[in-house]
């Protein structure tokens, strides 16, 4: 098993869009589901899933209802806003930039930075 | 979802909430037995991989951003419960409050009508008040001046940025079907009502061709007049009216509640079909104009071109407008001077409302006092002090709300009655009521209130060590407590004082004034304006013989001794002031002093009973033709001769005309200004002059604003009707109008000093009683907490009479201080008195001698029964309570 790493910050929420853009679904799948695509690097701390999920609805970035599982439960799905969706691409823009910029940096040899 | 929806669906979040929480750890779990993981294995990793459920509920809850105001709702639901389990304390405080906040609501609704809501105009703001300025011109003695009828049309002709309307104020008689009656006539150009932006109520307001000499007569009616004669009915419009003895056909009817100068006119004419002579002169100023600003034209804009239309004037007609400008001034309601009335029975109530405030803080304190170990408890499990500090105010917010609607309540019902109270008119009475000022003021006051009481305990909550406290169970009293305990009733105390010694000064005032001779003997004197025909008053040859036939005809009444025609009484408005010179060398016109002139028939002195003190009143020998002569009074004879004998002297009076005048008399003074205002008063020197003597051309101004004198044998006002039929003429058309007793007019004129003693009386009786349940309340409260203290003394010996004293000893403390801040501001209070009410003495000692006393001992009297409880302690019970 490879070492896990922590999320840098604010891209928990950038995940959890990501994941929801792909349609409705429930709090315990988005934790699967992130585990799972991320083959296990990404750990999500289930503890601050569930503040980040409503603190996204209450923001509007996000919808919920009650719906039934395949298994015949109630839980509540969530879903994007359209202003979820704008926020989103806004997001995954940025995260980019910034990834190419930091993979830039890090390709510098040693001896060419001066 | 809203805040509002998240306050009212909190329940369904929470379960939802739940719901979510729960099917997280039941699917995890689920997923780690089909993995083969024993069920309670498997919950227990869920559970831990979740991070302690409960954790995770609170983060979310805190994720919905309204946690403030979720926290609030339970603060509140906890307040309310508090407050119901101590319904005596809860009501207490709340009636505290109710009393203050209503007082103040009172207070403040007369002053938001009177003073501070806009002109009932459409853009008031834009509306302007034109006057005329000189400088030698008095504005605060005489007001503001007028405009010249001819200056006014110049300026309404010139102006670019104003919109001129004038009125002239007048008087005249209504005759025809019925009793003939005098009624107030407002003379108004015909663009009055669009400049002022009212809407005739019916028919339509005068047309600019109207608003000349020899158009037709039209009228429009005042609504209260068209109520009175037409009873409201709508064929009014297109009736003749006759106005002193003229035709008039009404073409309209006023709103109602349409006012000029405070007052509602009773009919209105145009003011251009006014051909009398003093209208085409620019020596007399009768005309008050408003004006409404044109569209983009500003007040500075106004002034400027006023200034320029005036300097254009004045070289033009330079003996009237010399030195004459015009000056533009928003316009504001005419209130007169009522409004430091006003603010002063503000600033009273404002006092009671900081001593309730004072009294419940300390109730709350002392609740909060015992309430410590719970507060404690709360810090030690996790509250903030933020959090603490919240939920003291929000109870006592919730205290002030309660208190403050009651207080709303109570305003709501009191206003009315007090109004009714008022003495004399009330100015813009109509526009006194209930608005959202008043409400959103009730509201500040009750919020400010709850902040002000509310705000030491809840500092003060968590500010203690918490295990010393947990452990002390509350028994020590700690030194911070009790002087924030004093200084509240200290507080109470002087504010009290100040209310005290104000009533008190109040009291003394008018025990004095009403001592004090008006100068007239007011027993049994009548006293009424009198219109004579108007027929009679177009011709000027025939008035000497009417006033002589009136007089005559009043002799016959029975009942009546003497009576006299007099063109100003006194304590009443109206006045001449006529400026006068000892010797011919008369300097110029605001170099002279001033002097009252009354001109009279020569019985007016026995009517009025005024003590003649040398030489002799008129007699009818003193007509046109004889020598000028005048009676002075003590003061004017003293002013003007000092200590010589003024019989036979001479005065010199250049604004009446005529003269100069041989001094044959002097009588007693007169309290003209009215019992209280007539030290004070600037012009205090009077004299009488015979109306015989006056000269034609003055006949006929005279006659309209003359008045009639009656000294009776019996009661004066029974006399009126039989006067009313004698005096009603040939034709029936003389009026009497605006009858009063002399009697009523002297007590009136210390109406105002006995309603504010009234007043005073009831806020200081309602602050003394507030200081004392305070007192007793604090002190009640400061030995309950030190009943141990007091059993331990008692055990080692100390005496019950000992005990009683240590505790009197203690309140005795607090009320010196108390009443020596309260002297020092009563003191003030007395300076500020002596500025607003008229007649009013400098802060006597007798005052203050009178009314400490009264306080120290009601609040003695209130430490008595917990100094009295305090002797009593049982020293076995004490030590072995907690």
């Amino acid at each position: 098993m490879q070492p896990k790493s922590d999320l840098p910050q604010g891209t928990l929420d950038l995940l959890i869009l990501k994941v929801v853009a792909l349609g409705p679904v429930h709090g315990y799948a988005i934790a699967q589901r992130l585990e799972q695509v991320s083959r296990h690097v990404v750990q999500v701390p289930q503890g601050s899933l569930y503040p980040a999920l409503h603190r996204l609805e209450n923001r509007g970035l996000l919808a919920a209802d009650w719906k039934e599982t395949e298994t015949g439960r109630e839980a509540k799905f969530y879903r994007l806003t359209g202003k979820g969706r704008a926020q989103l691409e806004k997001e995954a823009a940025s995260w980019e930039r910034l990834t190419e910029a930091v993979s830039l940096i890090l390709k510098l040899s040693e001896g060419g930075a001066e | 979802m809203n805040w509002w929806q998240r306050l009212v669906g909190r329940k369904t979040m929470e379960e939802q909430l739940d719901k979510e929480v729960r099917f997280h750890l039941e699917q995890c779990a689920e997923e780690l037995m089909a993995r083969g993981v024993a069920p309670e294995e498997a919950r227990r990793r869920a559970r831990l991989a979740l991070g302690g459920p409960e954790k995770v509920k609170e983060e979310c809850r805190d994720a919905r951003g309204t946690r403030w105001l979720e926290d609030f709702w339970q603060d509140f639901r906890y307040a309310l419960r508090t407050l119901r389990r101590k319904p005596g304390f809860t009501l207490v405080a709340m009636l505290t409050l109710a009393l203050g906040v209503g007082a103040s609501t009172v207070m403040f609704t007369v002053v938001n009508g009177v003073l501070l809501r806009p002109l009932p105009y459409p853009q008031p703001g834009r509306l302007v008040a034109v006057h005329g300025h000189t400088s030698t011109w008095n504005t605060k003695a005489f007001g503001e001046q007028n405009l010249a009828y001819p200056d006014f049309l110049d300026c309404q002709r010139e102006s670019h940025s104003l919109v001129l309307a004038g009125s002239l104020f007048d008087g005249g008689t209504v005759s025809g079907s019925g009793d003939p009656e005098y009624v107030d006539l407002q003379e108004i150009s015909s663009n009055l009502f669009s400049v002022l932006g009212v809407n005739v109520r019916q028919g339509r307001a005068f047309l600019p061709e109207e608003d000349h000499i020899g158009a037709a007569p039209v009228m429009i009616l005042g609504y209260s007049f068209w109520q009175r004669h037409f009873a409201g009915r709508p064929e009014a419009l297109g009736a003749s009216v006759t106005f002193n003895g003229k035709l008039y056909t009404v073409v309209g009817i006023a709103p109602p509640g349409f006012r000029m100068r405070d007052s509602e006119p009773d009919v209105m004419t145009p003011l251009g079909q006014d051909s009398a002579k003093f209208l085409q002169s620019r020596g007399p100023h009768p005309i008050g104009a408003v004006a409404r600003l044109r569209q983009g034209a500003t007040l500075a804009e106004a002034q400027a071109e006023l200034q320029l239309i005036g300097r254009h004037l004045a070289e033009q007609y330079k003996d009237t407008n010399a030195d004459r400008s015009f000056v533009a001034q928003q316009l504001r309601p005419h209130v007169g001077d009522i409004g430091s009335t006003l603010w002063l029975l503000l600033g009273a109530v404002g006092l009671v409302l900081l001593i309730a405030c004072a009294n419940v803080a300390s109730l709350l304190l002392a609740r909060a006092l015992s309430r410590e170990r719970e507060l404690a408890m709360r810090v030690a499990l996790g509250a903030s002090r933020g959090r603490l500090v919240r939920q003291c105010l929000t109870e006592s917010g919730v205290l002030a709300l309660s208190g403050g609607a009651v207080g709303v309540g109570i305003a709501a019902l009191g206003c009315q009655p007090f109004i009714a109270l008022w003495p004399g008119n009330l100015p813009r009475v109509e526009e006194i009521q209930f608005d959202w000022r008043v409400l959103l003021f009730a509201l500040a006051v009750a919020l400010l209130s709850g902040f002000l009481f509310g705000l030491a305990p809840a500092l003060r909550a968590p500010a203690r060590e918490l295990e010393q406290v947990l452990r002390g169970g509350g028994r020590s009293v700690a030194g911070g407590s009790r002087r924030l305990h004093s200084s509240f009733v200290i507080s109470e105390l002087a504010l009290a004082v100040v209310l005290l010694v104000s009533a008190g000064m109040l009291g003394h005032t008018l025990l004095r004034l009403s001592s004090l001779d008006p100068g007239i003997n007011v027993r049994n004197v009548l006293v009424s304006r009198m219109a004579l025909s108007p027929s009679t008053l177009a011709n000027t040859d025939r008035i000497r013989a009417a006033w002589q036939d009136v007089l005559e005809r009043a002799r016959r009444v029975p009942g009546v001794q003497a009576v006299a025609t007099v063109d100003t009484f006194p304590m009443r408005e109206g006045f001449n002031e006529v400026g006068y010179w000892p010797t011919a060398d008369v300097p110029e016109e605001n170099k002279r002093p001033n002097a009252l002139a009354t001109s009279v028939s020569p019985e007016y002195l026995e009517v009025m009973g005024i003590p003649l003190r040398r030489g002799r009143f008129f007699t009818d020998q003193d007509r046109i033709g004889s020598e000028v002569v005048v009676v002075i009074d003590e003061v004017l004879a003293q002013q003007a001769f000092g200590g010589q004998d003024p019989i036979g002297k001479q005065l010199w009076m250049p604004d009446m005309g005529y003269g100069p005048f041989v001094v044959v008399g002097v009588v007693g003074h007169v309290r003209h200004w009215g019992l209280a205002g007539d030290d004070q008063a600037q012009v205090r020197a009077q004299f009488y002059y015979p109306f015989a003597q006056l000269p034609d051309k003055y006949l006929k101004r005279w006659s309209e604003l003359m008045s009639i004198a009656v000294r009776t044998e019996v009661a004066p006002l029974s006399e009126v009707e039989s006067l009313r039929r004698e005096l009603r003429g040939a034709a029936g058309d003389q009026v009497l109008y605006g009858v009063h007793t002399m009697e009523q007019l002297a007590d009136d004129s210390l109406a105002l000093q006995r309603f504010l003693l009234m007043l005073f009386s009831i806020f200081a009786g309602l602050a003394l009683l507030l200081a004392c349940i305070g007192i007793y309340g604090v002190l009640a409260y400061l030995t309950g907490q030190r009943v141990p203290e007091i059993g331990i003394r008692i055990a080692l010996g100390a005496s019950p009479s000992g005990v009683m004293w240590m505790v009197l000893r203690q309140s005795l403390g607090m009320i010196l201080v108390g009443v020596a801040i309260g002297a020092a501001a009563a003191f003030a209070a007395g300076r500020i008195l002596q500025r607003l009410v008229q007649g009013m003495q400098p802060a006597e000692l007798l005052s203050f001698a009178e009314m400490v006393p009264v306080l120290v001992l009601a609040a003695l009297f209130a430490s008595l029964l917990p100094a009295r409880r305090a002797s009593r302690v049982n020293p076995v019970i004490a030590l072995r309570q907690d």
